[in-house]
């Protein structure tokens, strides 16, 4: 077990998770949000690289483009 | 010879001349005491002052759409008493757009978004100046418009105008008030040129052609837009005057289910194609985004 902020809510996770995961299970498309991780900016490409470990601080930013 | 600003101000005189009585001979000082007394209320907040109202009515702010958060921040921009207000948009009134777009009414059904605006915006408030750009943004035309603005709050429904907007504001070094909003979300960032993260900041390219929802497939309440188009002008407003702290490298989120706000700190990154170490992107570019479903608008 071990614990994720994840848009300043903590969370307890399971199974260890890439940010692809986690965005999975939580039914976000990963197509229509921007993620920082750690205060860092990673690359959509590196999101099932990146393992989620314990104290971890994500951010997920929809895209949002309507007026 | 007149403009449409000086006649609908002197149209104003006549009309306060006429319903208090006023001898047309002090009508000058008394609009002036008139108009001071519009903006009283503003003047005497702390460290805003007949400076900063003066600040304003010198002010040109452009805004970019005057749709669901257009309507709300040219109101507010208006009342506030900014100068010059420009307004760029090509469509025309339509009902789907009434639940939100509170500058055009039923009596407007059919009509130019910028003729129903202006006239609006007038009757609110005569001594603003409101600068009509009947035109959809594209690359063509951008650089125009924008060039003759301080500040440009993008209030558009479309990421191939925000783009174009937000590049273009970038190579121009013109801070911009970007918000949005969708369903019952909303999002809020000001970015200053070279000072802040920008827009690419956030959100490097485009989404992918067909995979965003728009307003028509997952709806919007007005009053989220009016949330974040009264923010909008609110940051405008503040950096004219110079007055309180901006969104800037922060997004403010906003759930409108939760009525609440998160704020996310977001630093520039050094891979931002735009303003990072190596940029990419060099000079304007139009990408054709074709959102999920094409709806009623």
């Amino acid at each position: 077990m071990y614990n994720v902020t994840v848009n300043g809510k903590k969370l307890e996770l399971e199974k260890t998770l890439t940010i692809k995961d986690y965005l999975e299970s939580a039914c976000v498309d990963p197509k229509i949000v921007v993620v920082e991780h750690n205060y860092e900016i990673p690359d959509k490409s590196k999101w099932n690289e990146i393992a989620l470990k314990d104290g971890d601080n994500l951010e997920i930013v929809k895209f949002i483009g309507g007026g | 010879m007149m403009n449409k600003a000086n006649t609908n101000s002197e149209n104003a005189k006549s009309e306060y001349a006429n319903s208090e009585n006023i001898n047309s001979e002090n009508i000058n000082s008394e609009y002036e005491f008139h108009e001071g007394l519009r903006y009283s209320r503003q003047i005497i907040l702390d460290g805003f002052g007949a400076e900063g109202q003066a600040m304003l009515k010198k002010a040109k702010i452009l805004v970019a759409g005057s749709g669901g958060l257009g309507s709300p921040a040219l109101l507010y921009l208006a009342a506030a008493g900014v100068g010059n207000i420009g307004l760029v948009d090509f469509d025309t009134v339509t009902s789907s757009n009434l639940n939100r777009q509170i500058l055009h009414f039923t009596s407007d059904l059919g009509r130019r978004k910028t003729d129903s605006a202006e006239e609006k915006l007038n009757k609110l408030n005569p001594e603003v100046k409101v600068i009509k750009h009947n035109a959809r943004i594209d690359i063509d035309n951008v650089e125009d418009i924008i060039s003759g603005y301080d500040v440009v709050i993008d209030a558009t429904d479309n990421f191939t105008a925000r783009y174009l907007i937000s590049d273009c504001c970038y190579f121009m070094k013109k801070p911009l008030v970007e918000g949005a909003a969708v369903g019952l979300d909303g999002i809020l960032m000001t970015i200053i040129p070279d000072k802040t993260p920008c827009y690419r900041c956030l959100y490097p390219y485009p989404p992918e052609d067909g995979v965003l929802p728009t307003c028509s497939d997952v709806g919007i309440l007005g009053a989220v837009t009016g949330v974040i188009g009264s923010m909008q002008a609110l940051e405008a407003i503040k950096l004219v005057v110079g007055i309180g702290q901006n969104v800037t490298s922060r997004i403010l989120a906003f759930d409108a289910l939760a009525s609440s706000f998160r704020e996310v700190k977001w630093s520039k990154r050094e891979s931002c194609p735009l303003c990072g170490k190596e940029p990419k992107i060099t000079e304007l570019v139009q990408y054709e985004i074709k959102c999920r479903i094409k709806g009623l608008d």
